[in-house]
């Protein structure tokens, strides 16, 4: 056994400076190790503990890696049809407006078979969180190209690269819905440093009190890594997000308070 | 109080969704049902009468999925359509059956298969009995053959739909959609509250409560034999439906020689006819299925054992006929006669193909 | 001034073994163990008393495994 580098004089409450939020149940997730979906998850779960709206949040699952995150979110959840989140969310929030309700989608689920339910639900103004989990990659079915996929980068589905000419141009789904009129705050974030996780957590709060506020749809994109689909280890995929990603998907605000702020 | 009123079929729907308390509707136009939606939106209840929230979604798709979620928080939702549009529901059925959620859903047919026609059809027989979406599963299956049926059955089916935790469909035809008829209305009944909503669906999504854990709605088990186990649960809800729920209507059967089996607008057809055929002699009866899903086997089994043959009519290629033959069991002569592609017989064609088919020309 | 002292418990079974944790930590207090969990995942585990608690690993730990604590000594 290696050495103790423990330090039990200081493990007291007062001391506490972080600790899993009670917000996620004690299941521990499916997710592959070093995915985003386990972060994007706990600061969600986060944001939700500190602003006391546990009892008062409904969620809705998608269908692709996180179709599961009703086990590890503890909030009362649906679990959609493959791409369809909005629009039961749209129902739950006109039926119970005094809830908090969000969707939280891939980029399968939110942007190929889900675009109608996606671009209607913002469009309108449906008074809820949209959070995107974009990683290029289909990760559930086995890392086929995503409508998010790179150009020139290999999946299962284009496995010589995304070829344009063929498979069309990777779709910017959050740019896209910023241009709605219904949409009241759109950002792309990340959770791959302390940094950007703390700015997706501030990010997260600010749409959940926008929606406090009745204001229309907010729409939080997380660009995130998929290692497994992407075939890196967790951190060289998070390196490969921060060259290849970034600089096609930029991070930022891009609408706050219903005006274009890029 | 009560109130009398001339209303088309699809207008009567609107006006009894708003009068049983239902919270919500969520549809897309698509003749020949449009009138619901465009009742519902003149009348504004979310303004000016009990609340109940209307929208136009931007397809069927989306409609049935915004009844999923409003079903999933224990609110009372329905959603209307006709057949095209009925097929692209056929997705968020089995997700709200194998969810378990109750709601209502009406169908009011059109001629098939694809566009068709915008004439009346009883062609989606099959796909409202026997499931229409993937998966083992049944809804409940009402079929309206008047304007007051059209009103009464939204009570009833939103009903059933929460007493068994299933989707109701109310399966009826341009011809019942469209004509004019006149009409009792209910009472207008309260929208129950939050509280009340609570308390009636432990099971939904209206936020964690200290006394239990976070609720999940959703069709997804991974687990082979706990899927089993589930379906097994579905099956033994759906014998407990067919024990309990299995209505229809029996018109002149007791000294029938000859059963006509029809529903909705080929039903009203058929009572014509049975005028017809009795004033030439030929003792003819009709036997209604009001349920198509649970279908009456019984009572046509019993029939089958005292009368001499049996004409199923439809606004179809025979699709019901092959319920009819499972009740029957070969005991007596049972034929079709139908009419497709939006055409609707005349009592005479339905006399004739009496006579023809099972009279023996007779 | 005081100096800042900090400590993480990992909770190793839960501990996917996916070494971001050590990428966010400024004092190389982290890195993966030589044994495994029950799930065959080399946890993460202290390799110094260097932690100042910053909870930078907590922050961007996927599984949510990592309790920090600080003190002033």
């Amino acid at each position: 056994m290696s050495e103790n580098f423990d330090r039990p004089e200081i493990r007291k409450p007062e001391n506490l400076i972080y600790s899993r939020t009670k917000v996620l149940t004690d299941n521990i997730m499916h997710y592959c190790p070093g995915c985003g979906h386990g972060t994007a998850h706990r600061i969600l779960a986060e944001v939700i503990d500190e602003m006391g709206i546990q009892n008062d949040t409904i969620g809705v699952a998608p269908v692709g890696c996180s179709v599961l995150a009703y086990n590890y979110l503890d909030v009362d959840m649906a679990e959609a049809a493959h791409g369809r989140a909005p629009a039961l969310a749209t129902a739950i929030k006109r039926l119970n407006p005094n809830k908090f309700v969000f969707t939280y989608q891939g980029d399968g689920d939110l942007a190929a078979i889900g675009t109608g339910e996606t671009i209607h639900a913002c469009n309108r103004g449906e008074k809820i969180v949209i959070i995107f989990i974009n990683n290029g990659i289909y990760g559930m079915t086995g890392g086929q190209m995503a409508p998010t996929t790179l150009e020139g980068m290999k999946t299962a589905t284009c496995p010589y690269g995304r070829d344009i000419s063929i498979m069309g141009n990777p779709l910017k789904m959050t740019e896209l819905v910023s241009h709605l009129k219904g949409t009241y705050y759109v950002t792309r974030q990340s959770v791959q440093t302390p940094a950007s996780v703390r700015k997706t957590k501030a990010a997260l709060r600010k749409a959940f009190e926008y929606q406090k506020d009745g204001k229309g749809a907010c729409f939080v994109e997380i660009v995130s890594s998929c290692n497994s689909g992407w075939k890196m280890t967790p951190v060289q995929a998070n390196k490969w997000m921060e060259e290849n990603m970034f600089p096609f998907y930029e991070l930022g605000d891009i609408k706050v308070d219903g005006e274009l702020v890029k | 109080m009560k109130e009398l009123k001339l209303m088309k079929g699809n207008e009567a729907i609107a006006e009894a969704a708003i009068r049983c308390g239902m919270d919500g509707y969520f549809g897309y136009p698509i003749t020949p049902q449009s009138e619901v939606l465009e009742y519902l939106m003149a009348e504004e209840p979310y303004k000016r009468r009990t609340g109940m929230a209307v929208l136009q979604a931007e397809s069927e798709v989306a409609s049935i999925n915004m009844v999923y979620g409003g079903a999933a928080s224990g609110k009372m939702v329905m959603t209307s359509s006709s057949s095209p549009g009925f097929s692209l529901m056929q997705e968020g059925m089995s997700y709200i059956a194998g969810a378990e959620l109750p709601c209502l859903v009406v169908n009011v047919q059109r001629g098939g298969p694809g566009l068709g026609t915008i004439q009346p059809s009883q062609a989606d027989y099959f796909q409202a009995t026997k499931g229409g979406g993937n998966g083992d599963y049944k809804v409940i299956v009402l079929a309206p053959a008047s304007v007051q049926e059209m009103a009464d059955f939204v009570q009833l089916g939103i009903d059933l739909a929460f007493k068994y935790r299933n989707p109701a469909l109310i399966l009826s035809d341009g011809v019942i959609g469209q004509m004019m008829e006149k009409v009792e209305l209910a009472e207008q009944k309260e929208r129950l509250t939050d509280e009340q909503v609570a308390e009636r669906c432990p099971w939904a999504l209206t936020g964690k409560k200290p006394h239990r854990g976070h609720n999940i709605i959703t069709s997804l088990d991974l687990d082979s034999s706990r899927q089993e186990k589930f379906n097994e649960k579905l099956q033994a809800k759906y014998r407990e439906i067919e024990k309990n729920e299995v209505r229809f209507e029996e018109i002149s059967c007791e000294d029938a020689d000859y059963i006509a089996i029809a529903f909705g607008s080929s039903a009203r057809l058929c009572q014509k006819a049975i005028d017809l055929c009795r004033a030439e002699g030929i003792k003819l009866g009709l036997l209604r299925p009001i349920t198509l899903y649970p279908f009456p086997y019984a009572p046509i089994e019993k029939l089958a054992q005292r009368v001499k043959g049996f004409l199923v009519v439809e606004l179809n290629a025979g699709q019901m006929i092959e319920d009819v033959n499972l009740a029957v069991k070969g005991k007596v002569q049972v034929e079709h006669f139908g009419r497709m592609g939006g055409i609707i017989p005349t009592p005479d064609e339905i006399v004739a193909a009496l006579k023809t088919k099972i009279l023996g020309g007779k | 001034m005081a100096n800042i002292i900090g400590d993480v418990v990992i909770d190793i079974e839960k501990c996917k073994g996916c070494g971001v944790c050590m990428t966010g930590c400024p004092k190389g207090v982290l890195a993966l163990s030589k044994d495994v969990n029950s799930k065959g995942y080399n946890f993460a585990m202290k390799v110094n008393a260097d932690c100042i608690g910053c909870a930078s690993c907590a922050m961007i730990c996927p599984d949510g495994v990592i309790t920090v604590y600080r003190a002033k000594e």
